[in-house]
């Protein structure tokens, strides 16, 4: 073996040990029999698969159709989707920002994005909480101002999962976003107002279309991540409505129903790779 | 001049960058008429202002003062997408994301122009440019030469009253430069349209345009046709930018201008001042010392040979500054040969010898 690939060794023995196996063990745990008390009896089963869209009935094992747990990857992935757009909305003028900073400044504002990860993002997941709270600054600040007469419903709601996903997710957006607009071009700009482009024109017809690896990119670090999210939802929603993270977990901690959560988590994991074997393969194509 | 005949005219344009002692004048006060379907070139060194000159037609930045003028219609403060103008970029600045075929119709899709007649158009410019079967590759795809045909085809497609052509020459190879010359030109005379072009090349300008504004420090320092640049420098800066002309200086005498170890050259002036004498390398002949004649130059020692295939050039040693003599190769000049050491003189044609200002 030439000793160049001995560098990648180490990761690629981490990839190998702390990811591939996990995930096949979850996957080969999602066709196993739950045991009593969490973990699993090695017999097969398809039952966690049965119970994503049916319920069996406990006394004559009828099977009815069951879209409570569709409902909930469906109202997880319009959560996760309306972050992901809010995100671009907020990403996209930041990233243009610093990308057209000079040189020297732009690896400071590069930093000032990152400085939120210098926090645990449970601290600032239940510091929010904090802002949100019915007796917390925000709805003290407006009452005192006498905008509202009472608290605003900011905590535990969707409003509230969404600002956290936001708040957490907002770099990944910005972040390739930044290194698309980095590499763009901008006598193209010139060449599009030279050529009778309008400012939304030029925006729409050369800007997004030669940024979209980047949205996409960006779209996808947030999406996946903000899918399956758990502390967002957990902390900021109160638990009130369950998201697809939070059903999973709950699988591995209160109902102990292992094989139902690794099928969870199984077809949630196939989406995503779905997914992106799909936009993958239309940017191979549109590069052809 | 009247207006009207005008393309192009500009007046008292400058443009600073920056303020008070920092303050950088790009261009100052510049006067140019440029006409109506003539192929006129901006040329000069890196940093003359030429660019910017070209910029301010376009739009892409504004004159801190003076006016431009497109067809006689006042153009300030008018954005790039409203003027009649459209440029081909240094760079090509082709959409990487869009086929040579929706390059070319960019402009008239964003004019709002019809299907049909954005479909004609691409058709004929593409054809024009030589590009047919290329429709659907993207530029990526494309070679050098292919990326500036498409350049042109798409700044040439809305139809502009004027095309501005910054540099378009200078990214492709020597070979394909000098085929470009003679399309560029072609096209010119094809379309009517008025061309200013850009370049730092001199060769591009002598053999393309119309008429050349030769430029340095943000100021034009001559404007003709492109036999009068060569031929009749208006000053140093001219005389050595254009074709490298020996630039000797001399001193005003009685009877004409004196020059270090050359001698006099007849001439009229004011006695005692200082003065540039201006000689082409080619318009010089150079001849064994000793067969000397009235008005031979001389003598000198030969320095240098240097054999440059299709011509033969000598540096000659011995007046104020090394003087630089080319002779072309074959026929009778071709067949005298000199080497190092041999000492020589030289015999002007008549007429070749410029005088200008010190």
């Amino acid at each position: 073996m030439k000793l160049h690939r001995l560098l990648l060794a180490p990761s690629l023995g981490t990839i190998l040990i702390f990811m591939a196996l996990p995930i096949a063990l979850t996957t080969l745990y999602s066709v196993l029999t739950p045991a009593q008390h969490g973990g699993v009896i090695w017999q097969p089963s398809g039952e966690a698969y049965v119970r994503l869209m049916f319920e069996r009935d406990i006394f004559d094992d009828t099977l009815s159709f069951n879209a409570d747990y569709l409902q909930i990857l469906g109202r997880s992935a319009l959560q996760a989707g309306f972050a992901t757009i809010l995100c671009l909305l907020i990403g996209l003028p930041t990233a243009w920002f610093i990308a057209t900073r000079p040189p020297a400044q732009k690896s400071l504002w590069l930093m000032l994005v990152t400085v939120p990860y210098w926090v645990n993002l449970l601290v600032r997941t239940i510091a929010l909480l904090l802002m949100l709270r019915d007796e917390g600054p925000i709805n003290g600040a407006l009452q005192s101002m006498g905008l509202t007469d009472g608290p605003l419903p900011l905590a535990y709601n969707n409003f509230a999962i969404g600002l956290g996903l936001v708040s957490s997710f907002l770099p990944f957006m910005i972040l390739p976003l930044y290194a698309a607009i980095e590499r763009f071009d901008f006598s193209l700009l010139e060449a599009a107002y030279d050529l009778h482009a309008s400012r939304w024109q030029a925006v729409w017809s050369v800007i997004l279309p030669i940024l979209r690896p980047g949205l996409i990119a960006g779209g996808l670090l947030v999406f996946i991540p903000g899918i399956g999210s758990y502390l967002a939802p957990d902390i900021l929603g109160g638990g009130k409505t369950l998201m697809l993270g939070n059903l999973i977990g709950m699988q591995f901690q209160g109902s102990r129903n292992w094989p139902f959560g690794a099928a969870l988590s199984t077809v949630l994991m196939s989406v995503t790779l779905i997914a992106l074997i799909l936009v993958a393969r239309r940017a191979a194509r549109e590069a052809a | 001049m009247q207006d009207h005949g005008d393309a192009c005219r500009l007046t008292g344009l400058g443009r600073t960058y920056g303020r008070g002692a920092s303050a950088h004048h790009a261009l100052g006060g510049i006067d140019l008429a440029i006409r109506a379907n003539e192929f006129f070139t901006l040329l000069g060194p890196s940093g003359c202002g030429k660019t910017t000159l070209l910029r301010l037609i376009a739009g892409f930045d504004q004159p801190t003062v003076g006016e431009i003028a497109i067809f006689g219609r006042n153009v300030a403060g008018m954005p790039p997408e409203d003027r009649p103008v459209n440029t081909v970029f240094q760079h090509y600045a082709l959409f990487p994301h869009l086929t040579v075929a929706e390059n070319v119709g960019f402009a008239l899709r964003m004019l709002g122009r019809p299907r049909t007649e954005i479909a004609a158009t691409v058709a004929r410019m593409v054809e024009l440019v030589g590009l047919e079967g290329m429709e659907k590759r993207r530029p990526d795809q494309l070679s050098g030469g292919q990326k500036q045909r498409v350049a042109l085809a798409r700044a040439l497609a809305p139809g502009p009253k004027i095309l501005l052509l910054d540099e378009p020459l200078s990214a492709l190879d020597a070979k394909l430069r000098q085929r470009m010359r003679s399309e560029l030109k072609a096209l010119q005379r094809e379309t009517g349209i008025t061309f200013v072009f850009v370049t730092h090349d001199q060769d591009e300008a002598l053999a393309m345009s119309d008429r050349i504004a030769v430029m340095q420090g943000g100021k034009v320092q001559q404007l003709g046709r492109p036999e009068e640049i060569y031929e009749a420098p208006a000053n140093r800066f001219v005389a050595d930018f254009i074709g490298g002309a020996n630039l000797i200086p001399a001193r005003m005498g009685p009877e004409g201008a004196v020059a270090e170890g050359l001698g006099t050259i007849p001439a009229t002036g004011t006695g005692g001042a200082e003065v540039t004498l201006a000689i082409r390398p080619e318009r010089l002949a150079i001849l064994p010392a000793g067969g000397h004649q009235p008005g031979d130059l001389g003598p000198l020692t030969v320095a240098e040979r240097i054999y440059m295939g299709n011509e033969l050039s000598f540096r000659l040693e011995g007046a104020a500054v090394p003087l630089h003599v080319t002779l072309p190769r074959g026929g009778l000049r071709g067949a005298l040969d000199f080497a190092p050491g041999d000492r020589v003189a030289l015999r002007p044609e008549a007429g070749a010898i410029r005088l200008l200002a010190s």
